[in-house]
C-alpha cells in the first residue's frame, strides 16, 4: 500500500516539484555545514604542529610571486583608464587638480582589493582546486588520512596562510601601480599639474581608506581560499559534478565562480558596513 | 602508541566484524552492500576478501580504517570499535596499519624518495639522516634503487605498485591493507608483486588483509578467504571448500568466475 501511494506520489508533477526544491534544499543545507566544518578544521591547522614553513614559503611564492606579472598589468591599465577617464569627468568642471585623488580612492578602496582577488581567484584559486581535487580522486588525500597524517594540517592550512599572506601584499603592489599608471596618465599624457596630483591625494587619503582596503583584502583572501580548496576537497560529493576528471574540471569552474561572485558581494557589504 | 599496541593483545583478532550493516544511495534506491556481515581476520595471517565489482570489497577495507561508518554492528580492530573513536583514538589506531591504494595512492608532486620518507618525517621523531637510511634501506630491499629522484608519473604501474608498498611498511604496521594490489598489472608483474608480499610478510609478520578479483590466483596466498556477493557472505578456510559451498550465492558467484575465466581464456587465444 505504502509503495502504491509513493509510486502514485512519484508521478504527481507538483508532488514532484516540491520534492526536488525541498530535495535541493537540503542539498544546499548540507552543502553549507560541510563548508563550515571545513572551514573550521582548516583554522585549527593553522596553528597544529609541526608547521609547514617550506610548503607555506612555496605558496607564498606560487601565489604572490606567480601573480605579480597578471596584477602588474591589471593595475597599471585600470590606473591609466582612470587617470584618462578622470581628467576628462574633472575637466568639464575645472577640476582636474583632483584627479590624484580620485584616481588613489578609487584604487585603494575599491578596484585594488576587488581586481586583485578577481585576478588571484582566476589563477591562483583555481590551481588550488584542481591540484586539491586531483589529490581527493586519486585517493592521496585518503592516503593521508590513512597515515595518521591530518589533511588539513598538512594540505588545507598552509595554503589558507599563504594565500592570507599573499592578497594583501599583492592588493598593495596593485595600488602603487595603479596609482603609477593614473600619473603616467593623467600628468605625464594630460598635463595635469604633478604637485596638485599628489597633493589631492595626500589630503584625501587616510587610515580609514586604507584600513578599509586592507580588511576587504584579508576578507576576500579567506573567501577564494576557501571556496576553491573546500570545493576541491568535496570533489566527490558536489551534486552534478560527475566523476574522475571531468568532475575536477567542473568543480573547479565553479570554484571559480562562486569565489568571484562571493568576493563582489561581500565588497558591497564590506564597503556598506565599513565605510 | 604503545597503548594501542599493547591494548591488541596477541589473543584478539586483528580485526572483528560484528553483523555489519552498510547499505548506500537514497531510501527509494536503497544499495544493500553488506547484510548483517560478520567475520574475523586472525592477527598474523592473510585473509583475502574476494568478490565481483561492486560486492562491498573496497567498502570492507574503508570500514576497517574508519574512512566509513557502519549503518549499524561494530567494526572492531583488536578489541576497540573504530566507529565510536575519537579524532585521537582513531588517529593511533591507524598507526596501526599500512595501506596499499588500488591506484598506489603516491603524491604526484613529490620524488618515490619523498613518498617514502613521508610518514616517517611526519609520524615520529627520527632525524633526517636516519630517515635517509631507512627509506634507501627499504627501497633496496624492493628493487627500487636508483629510483628514488624519479616522479611517479615516470615509473611503471608495477614500480609505482612497489614504491606504494614500501610507504606502507615505514611505520612498521601491525596489519596491512591492500586493495586490488595486481589491478592493470601483466601476469608477470602479478606474480611478482605476489612473491613481494609473500617476502615481506615472512620477514614482518603483520597481519594482511588482501581486496581482489584476481581469482583464484590470489588465493593461493590465502590462509582465509571471505566471499561476498550481494550483501551476503562466507567464510572459508581453504579455496577448495568454495567448489563444495551449497549456499546459492557462493555457487552463483563460482559460475560469475568460471565464466570470467573462459572469456579471459578466450581473449588470450585470440
Amino acid at each position: 500500500m505504502n509503495q502504491l501511494a509513493s509510486e502514485s506520489d512519484r508521478q504527481n508533477p507538483v508532488l514532484r516539484g516540491v520534492g526536488g526544491l525541498g530535495g535541493r534544499a537540503l542539498y544546499v543545507l548540507t552543502d553549507l555545514g560541510r563548508m563550515g566544518i571545513f572551514l573550521f578544521y582548516a583554522l585549527i591547522g593553522l596553528f597544529k604542529r609541526p608547521f609547514r614553513f617550506r610548503e607555506v614559503v612555496k605558496q607564498v611564492y606560487f601565489i604572490g610571486a606567480g601573480s605579480l606579472p597578471v596584477i602588474f598589468f591589471t593595475a597599471l591599465s585600470s590606473g591609466m583608464v582612470l587617470g584618462l577617464q578622470g581628467y576628462y569627468s574633472l575637466n568639464k568642471f575645472g577640476a582636474e587638480g583632483m584627479l590624484g585623488s580620485a584616481v588613489a580612492l578609487t584604487l585603494i578602496m575599491e578596484l585594488g582589493p576587488v581586481l586583485t582577488a578577481l585576478m588571484v581567484a582566476g589563477r591562483a584559486g583555481s590551481a588550488m582546486c584542481a591540484e586539491i581535487g586531483i589529490m581527493r580522486i586519486s585517493e592521496q588525500v585518503d592516503a593521508l588520512e590513512c597515515m595518521a597524517i591530518d589533511p588539513f594540517r598538512y594540505l588545507i592550512s598552509p595554503k589558507f596562510l599563504a594565500m592570507l599572506i599573499s592578497l594583501p601584499l599583492l592588493t598593495a603592489v596593485f595600488d602603487v601601480v595603479g596609482i603609477w599608471g593614473g600619473y603616467l596618465a593623467g600628468v605625464k599624457l594630460m598635463g595635469v599639474n604633478s604637485g596638485a596630483f599628489f597633493f589631492g591625494m595626500e589630503q584625501s587619503v587616510t587610515n580609514h581608506e586604507i584600513r578599509l582596503g586592507v580588511i576587504k583584502s584579508f576578507v576576500f583572501a579567506l573567501l577564494i581560499v576557501w571556496i576553491c580548496t573546500g570545493r576541491g576537497y568535496f570533489v566527490q560529493k558536489i551534486r552534478g559534478a560527475g566523476f574522475g576528471a571531468e568532475s575536477v574540471s567542473k568543480v573547479t569552474t565553479q570554484a571559480v565562480v562562486m569565489s568571484s561572485i562571493s568576493v563582489l558581494i561581500f565588497d558591497y557589504l564590506l564597503t556598506a558596513v565599513l565605510l | 602508541m604503545k597503548n594501542v599496541r599493547e591494548a591488541t593483545a596477541v589473543t584478539t583478532p586483528a580485526i572483528e566484524f560484528v553483523e555489519v550493516c552498510k547499505a548506500f544511495g537514497e531510501r527509494s534506491k536503497r544499495n544493500v552492500v553488506l547484510d548483517k556481515v560478520s567475520f574475523s581476520i586472525p592477527r598474523g595471517q592473510t585473509t583475502v576478501i574476494a568478490g565481483g565489482s561492486g560486492q562491498g570489497k573496497s567498502v570492507v577495507l574503508k570500514l576497517i580504517l574508519g574512512l566509513l561508518r557502519p549503518d549499524s554492528g561494530k567494526v572492531l580492530v583488536g578489541n576497540q570499535d573504530i566507529a565510536t573513536l575519537g579524532y585521537k583514538s582513531l588517529q593511533e589506531v591507524r598507526m596501526l596499519f599500512g595501506v596499499l591504494f588500488q591506484g598506489s595512492a603516491l603524491f604526484d608532486s613529490l620524488t618515490v624518495h619523498e613518498n617514502v620518507a613521508l610518514p616517517l618525517r611526519e609520524r615520529t621523531e627520527l632525524s633526517a639522516g636516519e630517515i635517509d637510511r631507512r627509506v634507501s634501506a627499504t627501497l633496496e630491499q624492493l628493487g627500487l634503487t636508483g629510483h628514488e629522484d624519479k616522479f611517479p608519473a615516470q615509473l611503471s604501474g608495477g614500480m609505482k605498485k612497489r614504491v606504494g608498498l614500501a610507504r606502507a611498511l615505514q611505520l612498521d604496521p601491525e596489519i596491512v591493507l591492500f586493495d586490488e594490489p595486481t589491478t592493470g598489472l601483466d601476469p608477470v608483474m602479478t606474480r611478482e608483486i605476489y612473491e613481494l608480499f609473500t617476502t615481506t610478510q615472512q620477514r614482518l609478520g603483520y597481519t594482511a588483509v588482501i581486496v581482489s578479483h584476481d581469482i583464484p590466483q590470489v588465493f593461493s596466498l590465502a590462509n582465509q578467504i571471505v566471499l561476498l556477493n550481494k550483501g551476503e557472505f562466507d567464510v572459508f578456510t581453504d579455496a577448495d571448500q568454495i567448489g563444495r559451498s551449497q549456499k546459492r550465492f557462493i555457487r552463483e558467484f563460482a559460475l560469475m568466475v568460471m565464466g570470467q575465466q573462459l572469456s579471459n581464456e578466450k581473449q588470450e587465444k585470440q
